[in-house]
């Protein structure tokens, strides 16, 4: 059986100024899967992320989420809901990794109190499953990038929310960074049934984690189904113009894309 | 966050509490007549006790010096440096740059323009409220003109705000000087005002400026925690539940209206904004809710020194403004060229 949608999008638009940057999207979300979102650069993917948080609101249409309009909700109230690791990773001035992560708490913690003993079980949790307890007194202009984009994510763990959005998350992060972040993010799916959606540039990332994917080109939805059927050559030719072939990878028995180089 | 460091702001508080009374009483006795510790604190108790016994070995000229020349003075002083600095620590906080103050923003010029215009119309309408009046509406005029040309698609960019600010203060500071030429007899006033003095300060100066400081400490305290999470960025605060852009508007009226009265009393101060905020965020941490009390009485004990030594210190008085200047500027540039070095005060 189908449950009830957890975002239902209905013909929205977004424009700045002049420029249509989302142009007449409609989809629904489904509680305990992984979305990913992918298209080219500027094709509103971060936009339509800032809408399904509520950090901006549609020209037109409507967003609702969890049977209200995503605009009804308290801020505060929303962030206990919804977690966003943003592209950009502003750690402010020099905070510790640590109190970094407890600020994933602020939606928690009344306005003069002190984080609870479940706060700080939180926070130790967070930065224990990304494994940057050991940098936790360190301070966070002081850290690399990667460094920095894992207390980011930890800070969102931290928060405890049903559905994670991940913008880039792990733009700055090696490899094996990558895959933790995606296996930690996979594992929320599966055994906690939260939702995570996901901008992700590589395909091969999105082929592999995904349940399903949307396809975004020119700001509108090019294609959205179950990653086993949208993601062929074709729909990569029409959104990104690369040429590709698509097969099951015999390692894992993911999809995997590979490209045609151009020389 | 640890014990360690709530330690160090428990001492530095009491530290810095009991700094500013002495200061307080210290610079009360200097002078061109030199009043002991002890006369001072008979003067202040009887007069709030309203017991003239206490007096009674004391020169009869002493009260009068204490309580209305030096004491409005002294008390304008520390919570003028009080409010700059607490200022400084919002408008840092916000625009996520230790250099930021009430100039970056253009906010000071505007006050000043809005004050001379007051001082050169020789409007008296309101009494004592009429420069503060006009001063207040200067700033609030120019943050808005500054915060509308930096927003673009409902969004206010940090740096944008900057670069708005000081276009805007460079045409109200050719505003200023427009007004002083057409001074013409005036001008005089006008000038000295601005370059900085506490020479006239009065009762009614400490609790006009008393009332700005108090509230906006308790405003911008209660918005402490979320001015720390903005500090992660708009679109990571509007996610952890801050209402960033109400919040940021609120704290750019509070900082904004400290700062008007401030100019309004005393004239433009600068440095004390700047370097205070930076000087204790290296101290306490950049946790705001405990930068603010620190960097409030920092302030206070800074300019109150500042004023003293040009008082009763040096043979002729400077101008409090030009001597935070000559002192704050290449303390600035020193602070400027460490920033580059990494460290917890970025």
């Amino acid at each position: 059986m189908i449950n009830p949608p957890l975002y239902d999008v209905t013909n929205i638009s977004f424009a700045y100024d002049s420029a249509l940057v989302i142009n007449d999207l409609s989809f629904n979300l489904h509680k305990g899967k992984f979305y990913g979102i992918v298209g080219p650069n500027g094709c509103g993917k971060t936009t339509l992320l800032d809408l399904l948080i509520g950090n901006r609101a549609p020209k037109s249409g409507s967003i609702s989420f969890m049977g209200n309009p995503v605009n009804s909700y308290r801020r505060s109230n929303l962030a206990r809901r919804i977690g966003l690791v943003p592209q950009e990773f502003n750690t402010g001035f020099g905070y510790t990794v640590e109190e970094v992560v407890l600020m994933g708490r602020h939606p928690y913690i009344k306005r003069f109190a002190s984080p609870s003993t479940e706060d700080w079980h939180h926070v130790n949790r967070a930065m224990k499953t990304i494994g940057i307890h050991e940098l936790k007194d360190r301070y966070t202009n002081e850290l690399s990038g990667g460094q920095k984009q894992r207390a980011v994510v930890a800070r969102t763990l931290a928060q405890d929310t049903d559905v994670l959005i991940f913008d880039e998350a792990t733009s700055s992060l090696d490899v094996k960074y990558t895959l933790q972040i995606f296996n930690v993010a996979g594992k929320l799916v599966q055994q906690d049934n939260r939702t995570i959606i996901a901008v992700i540039h590589n395909l091969n990332l999105a082929a592999a984690y995904c349940d399903e994917i949307v396809f975004m080109k020119d700001g509108g939805i090019h294609q959205f189904g179950p990653t086993e059927q949208v993601m062929t050559p074709e729909t990569i030719l029409n959104v990104f113009g690369v040429t590709t072939e698509v097969t099951r990878d015999p390692y894992n028995d993911k999809y995997q894309v590979s490209f045609q180089y151009l020389d | 966050m640890s014990l360690n460091s709530s330690r160090k702001f428990v001492i530095l508080t009491i530290a810095l509490a009991l700094t500013t009374i002495s200061a307080i009483i210290v610079s009360t006795g200097m002078g061109y007549i030199s009043i002991s510790a002890g006369e001072i604190v008979k003067v202040i108790l009887s007069s709030f006790n309203n017991s003239p016994s206490l007096l009674s070995d004391i020169d009869s000229t002493i009260p009068y010096v204490v309580m209305d020349v030096r004491l409005p003075r002294i008390l304008t002083a520390t919570l003028v440096g009080a409010g700059l600095a607490l200022s400084g620590v919002i408008y840092q906080g916000i625009l996520l740059n230790p250099l930021a103050d009430p100039y970056t923003l253009g906010i000071s010029s505007g006050a000043a323009f809005g004050a001379s215009l007051a001082l050169l119309a020789n409007i008296t309408l309101l009494n004592q409220f009429s420069i503060p009046l006009f001063a207040f509406a200067g700033a609030i005029i120019t943050l808005f003109v500054v915060i509308h040309l930096s927003t673009f698609n409902g969004q206010i960019s940090a740096n944008t705000l900057i670069l708005s600010g000081v276009i805007i203060g460079a045409i109200l500071s050719a505003g200023i000087s427009f007004l002083k030429y057409l001074a013409d007899e005036q001008v005089a006033i006008i000038i000295f005002w601005l370059m900085g003095s506490f020479i006239s300060s009065t009762w009614d100066s400490v609790m006009i400026i008393g009332g700005a400081v108090i509230l906006g400490l308790v405003i911008t305290f209660y918005y402490g925690r979320d001015l720390n999470i903005m500090s992660l960025g708009s679109r990571s605060s509007d996610a952890l539940g801050v209402e960033t852009a109400k919040v940021r508007i609120i704290l750019l009226l509070t900082a904004s209206f400290v700062t008007a009265i401030c100019v309004a009393m005393t004239g433009i101060i600068g440095f004390i904004g700047l370097i205070i905020p930076h000087l204790m965020r290296f101290l306490v941490g950049p946790d705001n809710r405990k930068l603010l009390p620190v960097s409030a009485m920092a302030g206070g004990i800074l300019l109150l020194s500042a004023d003293t030594v040009t008082r009763a210190v040096l043979p002729v008085e400077v101008p409090i403004g030009v001597l935070t200047a000559l002192i704050g500027g290449p303390f600035f540039c020193v602070i400027f060229r460490k920033r580059q070095k990494r460290g917890r005060h970025d």
